[in-house]
């Protein structure tokens, strides 16, 4: 592939996921607030188009016609950029995560991922995440309110301790990969040796790390209303406060696909190659495999949303340095066990 | 122009406009955003020169992690008051400069004397490997275990003694 044509199948690739990425997170709030009705014997939006289908248009149209409130006291620059870093992380951590096998498409070899053969591969989803705390912790500080500021700190501080048992639980992952290359760590879970089943420790872990850092309930104490109004968004409106919200649910699906592609066997469906089909049928059902496991962790995230009530703060920190910090270190020990005893390599 | 070369500019630009506003920024919270895009500038360099790793350690390091700590003290302190600092203590302000056009001076000094004319040539595939994850990691274990070990240690024993000193506060 010379070089004018790598770009442009790069550049589809990208305006393709962007695309979807919009449009899910979109239907994912719609999702949200039908689920919450069900959970709570509602009936949720139904009044825009078939079964309130067009909510989420309505909804972005009445946050681009809302007034955008700078307060006095806040540090104007800062105050824009926050919600741009939010959403920038949230966009651009999907280069690395494959979402199917290598497919052929006019005589092209194309890998379903934006950057398939960068070296760092999972690490830089790691130093995307790490520049995600500075949108809230910059939200709290330049709003010039009380409110934010301590929702920016709490932020920072529940960020960065799971951020640590979040980076352990992967480590366990490479160890068993012996790779930090996203498509060949889904590669070595054919079968059923699914991570999630060889090392449930760091599953679990894991899944518990990426509801704290995408700050979901029950850890979603940087904007604990009771407490703190709003949070660190206290001070945002109009479309600066709808980059925070697509920001949280785009997270959500980047957590998800993490979670799908470190332990649930990334878009592999278990013992489909021994029946024998055509990679045209296969290949789709795989993709399809891996958009399945991804709506079901998406229900997941939001089902849990409202069933657990939240953590108290220092519950939160307990559990986020007694409990998980060992674990994962636990989970290591456990891996590197099986790689001695099983040279798996 | 190559790729290369434009991405270098660009970089390079970024990571000196930045300092530069980092150093002169009267806010310490601003500085630390200065500071935290240089360090992007910085890591966009080191993928430049195929140093994958170290440009993605730098970022999860030094961006994400140490200057957050720093955001956290800024934001818990907030040392607004202490632009006054050197309008209160005029003698803490000459010695700053003095100390400070010494660091610059030494600086100056150790760029300039030594050899720039000197080009290193490497072979840009063997420069790729060396950035490489896994040539680091096989290194680090066998050619660099004592020196690396000792670094482990050096670390644990100032993580037990901030926890001593934080400790006796509480106490």
């Amino acid at each position: 592939m010379d070089m004018f044509t790598l770009f442009a199948v790069k550049l589809i690739q990208v305006l393709i996921i962007a695309q979807v990425m919009l449009l899910t997170v979109s239907y994912l709030v719609y999702f949200e607030r039908k689920i919450s009705a069900w959970a709570q014997s509602r009936v949720g939006p139904n009044r825009v188009g078939p079964a309130g289908l067009l909510q989420p248009f309505a909804d972005v149209l009445k946050l681009l016609l809302k007034e955008d409130i700078m307060p006095e006291k806040a540090n104007k620059l800062v105050h824009i950029i926050a919600p741009i870093i939010a959403l920038f992380v949230a966009f651009t951590t999907y280069a690395v995560i494959p979402i199917g096998p290598d497919i052929t498409l006019f005589g092209l070899n194309i890998p379903l991922s934006v950057a398939p053969e960068i070296d760092m591969g999972i690490l830089y989803v790691l130093a995307l995440t790490s520049i995600g705390v500075y949108a809230i912790t910059f939200s709290g500080w330049s709003s010039g309110s009380k409110y934010s500021l301590l929702g920016g700190i709490r932020s920072s501080a529940q960020m960065i301790s799971y951020e640590i048992s979040m980076g352990f639980a992967i480590a366990g992952v490479l160890l068993m990969a012996g790779s930090t290359l996203p498509t060949k760590i889904v590669e070595l879970q054919s079968g059923w040796m699914w991570n999630a089943i060889v090392q449930p420790i760091g599953f679990i872990v894991f899944v518990v790390s990426a509801f704290a850092e995408t700050n979901r309930l029950p850890f979603d104490l940087p904007e604990a209303e009771p407490e703190l109004v709003g949070g660190f968004h206290t001070e945002y409106s109009s479309m600066k406060f709808a980059g925070f919200f697509l920001a949280e649910y785009a997270n959500m699906i980047i957590a998800s696909a993490l979670i799908v592609t470190l332990y649930l066997g990334g878009w592999q469906i278990p013992y489909i190659e021994t029946l024998g089909w055509a990679p045209e049928i296969v290949i789709p059902l795989q993709i399809g495999a891996f958009a399945f496991k991804l709506g079901a962790l998406l229900f997941f995230f939001i089902w849990v949303r409202w069933s657990l009530p939240r953590f108290r703060y220092d519950q939160l920190m307990d559990l986020g340095w007694k409990v998980m910090f060992p674990l994962s270190l636990i989970n290591i020990v456990w891996v590197a066990a099986i790689i001695m005893i099983f040279g798996i390599k | 122009m190559e790729l290369a070369e434009i991405l270098f500019l660009a970089f390079a630009s970024i990571a000196v406009v930045t300092a530069i506003f980092t150093v002169i920024s009267r806010s310490p919270v601003i500085s630390a955003l200065f500071l935290v895009i240089n360090f992007g500038a910085l890591s966009g360099l080191y993928l430049l020169l195929s140093a994958q790793f170290l440009s993605v350690v730098q970022v999860i390091v030094y961006a994400g992690a140490i200057m957050v700590l720093f955001l956290f003290v800024l934001m818990l302190l907030r040392p607004e008051k202490e632009d006054k600092y050197f309008v209160v203590n005029r003698k803490m302000k000459i010695f700053a400069v003095i100390v400070g056009l010494f660091l610059f001076g030494q600086l100056a000094f150790a760029i300039f004397a030594s050899d720039i004319g000197q080009t290193v040539s490497i072979e840009s595939s063997r420069s790729e490997q060396i950035g490489k994850i896994a040539y680091i990691g096989e290194n680090l274990y066998t050619t660099y275990l004592f020196p690396f070990e000792a670094i482990a240690f050096v670390l644990l024993v100032a993580t037990i003694g901030a926890i001593v000193i934080s400790k006796k506060k509480l106490d």
